[in-house]
This record gives C-alpha cells, structure tokens and sequence, in this order.
C-alpha cells in the first residue's frame, strides 16, 4: 500500500485504544459486552506490551482466580477472550497525533500516517512506547538512517552488505542467525564472551562462527563510527586493541526501553511520568473523550497491577456508553445471565437448565 | 520489628539523600529510590527488578565497608549490555536491603 492510499483509508472505530497489553486488550472485551467496536494501535510488533517483549516466559503471580501463569499466556488468553469482539490492530506503529473533531470525536495519526476515527480513545499506553536503547557514540544521530539501524524491518536492504551487530542478547544472536545467509559478512560484536539467549540460537551462533558465517568479536565494544555521507567503518576495542572493521551497517541491539513519547504533547495532565485522570468516576482525562487506563495513569493511590488496569478499563467503557447514549437507561448484564453476543455471529451462553419431573 | 538502616543515595542530580531503610519489608535499593522519590516515574526500575533493564543501574561508592550480596548470572548478563558501566556499578533491584548493607552509599547511574 502506498502513502497516498495510506491516509485515504481511514479506520473506523469506537473508541481508539492505545496500547495493546493487557488492560487494552481486556477493554476490548468489557466495550464488546456494550456493542461498543474497538481499534487497537500499538508500536511492538505483536501485541501484550511489556508482558510479551520484556518477560513473556515469566509468572504472574497474582490474576485473580489464576495462583500461576505466564505472561504470554495471559496474553494468548485475553486474545482468545475478546476474539468474537474482532478488535482490529495497527501493530508496529506509534500514535503520534490526536485531533478532536468538532462532533466530540478524534482522529489519532501514528508515525506511519494511519488514521483512525473514533468516538473515544483510551491510553493503555503502560510505561509508554518502546524504543531502542541506544549506545553512547559520537555522531550516532548523524549516522541514522545512513548506515545505522535500530531494527531488522526490511531484510533485502542487507543484502551482500557488510554488517556489524553488537548486543548480547537473544535479538543480537537471532538478527546474526538471519543475516549469514543474507549478507556479505556479519560480525558480532558483545562485550563479554557469554550470551544471554535461547540455548538453541547460542549454538547456531557458535556453529555459523566455526563454519566462519559469523565473525564474532568478544570481548570488544564499538567505540567509534566513520564515513563521509554514510557509515564506511567502525572502530572496535578489543582487550585493549583497537581494530578498524569495514562496514555497509551498523545495527545495535541493546534492547528496548519505555518513554511515554508523543502523548505527552497531546494537552493532557502529566504528574510523574503519568497522565492524571478522575478516578472518583471514570478514569477520564482532562480531556473530555479521551481517557488513560492502566499503567499509564495516576491517581491518588494508584497502584500499577494487571488487576487494576482490569477495572479501569471496565469503568472506562461504561462511561465511554454513557457518553454516546447519553439519558439511555442502562442495567448492568452479567455474562453468565446474557451470555455474550459476538460481532462475528457467534455466541456463548451458559447451559441451560432442564425442567423435568423425575418419576 | 527490626531496626532501619542508614542509607545515602546520590541522584542523578548530583544530591545526597541519607534515607532510613527498613530491613523487614523485603524491599531492594530500586524500590527504596522509588519510595522516597528521588528519581522520577518511570525512569527507574522498569521492568519492575527482574534485572531486564538496568534502569536502576548505580554505582557502589563503598564497597569495602558494605556486605554485599553477590552478583547472580541475570544481573552480571545484564550489566554486560547496560550503558555507563563502571566496575563498581551494581543492580538496585538485586541489592536487597539486609542489616548488611548499613551505610551504603550509592550514586545512580545516568539514566
């Protein structure tokens, strides 16, 4: 899809979540349960946020009504829970822009020129958006976009090239996997011998260096970047050497880390580092229609638990209906009684009894 | 109930804070940062001290008059990926507050 097309199209939604983790994806459900349609945009590439890319193999241990479970489980869970609510995504985007149309409802743009139109949005934004940690190098900013890259987004643009990548973690190894059948060299630089990664991409590393796929590089640290126009080579320090290596990219892949990042320009209350709603009501910010839910807000006594960002999200949907239908009596339903209805057709409903006499 | 111990805390400021921290409420130098505020919201402790994301980096001023707790393979592991590390640079979310550590100074790292 080219840019033009891009911004033709516009998402329709209810309300715009933003933020796809678990208090996001939890009001996907609770807005389901009241008809209501939900958007959801995220920067990662996959969602659950910090659950699934900081510690998805890790238990928690307090959901209630689960003593254990992994965070990507939960994750695979909530995604089950609200699949007949068929929430839509725009995944590996950062909403950048907010825009209140004259009617009440908004149009948040991401970095990419997605559009959305909503009758509400929720910032289940977490610790903020990620982005790459990056080294301390002189003229790294210089260099961005010219040789030095935070992500592997378009494998082809390696091709033959000559790559160096420094890290130690699992997305240095398996970026360093991928790249040796692709590019010209790969050289792997990290500051220590040991890796931390999945046991089974440590010995495809240790197996492309002995067939001499990978040029590792341990213990050495990238100190310098050169070039006139792009990056030509870098300078690594090794045990005290310094070493000149040839280079097309650079890619360093220290990890990722949260800044709250555009929002914080959108005209909403900040107090450390968080957005400030009423939690008396209905977690709305000082912005009418625009509500933050989650890690992502403060309050008098807020706690940042899954299980919080839950009722948050529940409350926020109900005053999101009340909103739209403003005056219409409502009664609150509970699944077990109603059953839920899906926007895809599907249902759910509890089984009913039979009324029979035993003879 | 035990007795709190004395601990000084550098900001990223530059300013000292000698805080009382209890030795029986299992907290770590990450969380007593936070408790008392002396670095903002979301720029400390972020992975909430699983040791994945050395937000709460800090550098250990007296390490000889301390005992502390030795280094595990996920905090050594991340410290090798962290920015700003010197030889005495250490994990606030892995230094668990103990009797021990009466007396610590610590500076935070850069953030």
């Amino acid at each position: 899809m080219n840019f033009a097309q891009k911004n033709y199209i516009m998402i329709q939604t209810d309300i715009i979540i933003i933020g796809a983790g678990p208090t996001g994806l939890f009001a996907v459900f609770e807005a389901g349960l009241l008809k209501l349609k939900c958007h959801l945009i995220d920067g990662l590439p996959q969602p659950g946020g910090q659950l699934t890319e900081l510690y998805p193999k890790k238990p928690i241990f307090d959901i209630p009504g689960y003593p254990s479970v992994g965070a990507a489980e939960l994750i695979d869970n909530l995604m089950e829970q609200i699949k007949q609510f068929q929430p839509g995504f725009t995944l590996n985007e950062v909403a950048e822009e907010i825009e209140k149309l004259e009617d009440g409802t908004f149009i948040v743009t991401t970095n990419k020129g997605t559009k959305h139109h909503g009758k509400a949005v929720a910032i289940a934004g977490g610790l903020g958006s990620f982005e790459p940690r990056k080294p301390e190098l002189e003229n790294l900013a210089f260099f961005e976009e010219r040789g030095v890259e935070y992500f592997v987004k378009n494998p082809d643009m390696f091709q033959d090239k000559r790559i160096v990548i420094a890290g130690g973690g699992d997305s240095a190894l398996d970026w360093s996997i991928y790249l040796a059948d692709i590019a010209k060299e790969v050289h792997l630089v990290h500051r220590r011998n040991e890796f931390r990664g999945a046991l089974d991409s440590v010995e495809k590393v240790q197996d492309l260096k002995n067939r001499g796929k990978i040029n590792l590089v341990t213990p050495a640290e990238v100190i310098a970047l050169q070039g006139e126009e792009r990056l030509n080579s870098l300078v690594i320090e090794k045990e005290g050497v310094q070493e000149q290596i040839a280079c097309d990219y650079f890619i360093p892949l220290f990890g990722l880390t949260p800044k709250l990042g555009p929002i914080a320009n959108w005209g909403l209350e900040i107090e450390k580092n968080a957005i400030k709603v009423n939690n008396a009501l209905d977690y709305q910010t000082n912005i009418p229609g625009i509500y933050a839910i989650g890690d992502v807000n403060t309050y008098p006594g807020k706690l940042k638990l899954i299980l919080c960002g839950f009722h948050e999200a529940t409350l926020m949907c109900q005053s999101v209906y009340n909103m739209l239908n403003p005056g219409k009596k409502y009664v609150l339903k509970y699944t077990t009684v109603s059953g839920i209805n899906g926007f895809d057709g599907s249902r759910k409903e509890a089984e009913k009894a039979v009324v029979k006499s035993i003879i | 109930m035990l007795q709190d111990i004395k601990i000084t805390i550098i900001d990223r400021e530059g300013e000292k804070h000698e805080v009382d921290a209890p030795t029986d409420m299992n907290m770590n130098i990450m969380e007593l940062v936070r408790a008392y505020e002396l670095a903002p919201e979301g720029t400390i402790g972020i992975c909430g001290g699983m040791a994945m994301c050395a937000s709460c980096q800090c550098y250990v001023i007296n390490g000889d008059e301390v005992e502390l707790p030795e280094m595990n393979p996920d905090e050594e592991a991340m410290l090798s990926e962290a920015f700003n590390v010197k030889d005495n640079s250490r994990l606030g979310c892995q230094l668990a507050i103990e009797p021990a550590l009466a007396g610590l100074i610590v500076e935070l790292a850069p953030e």
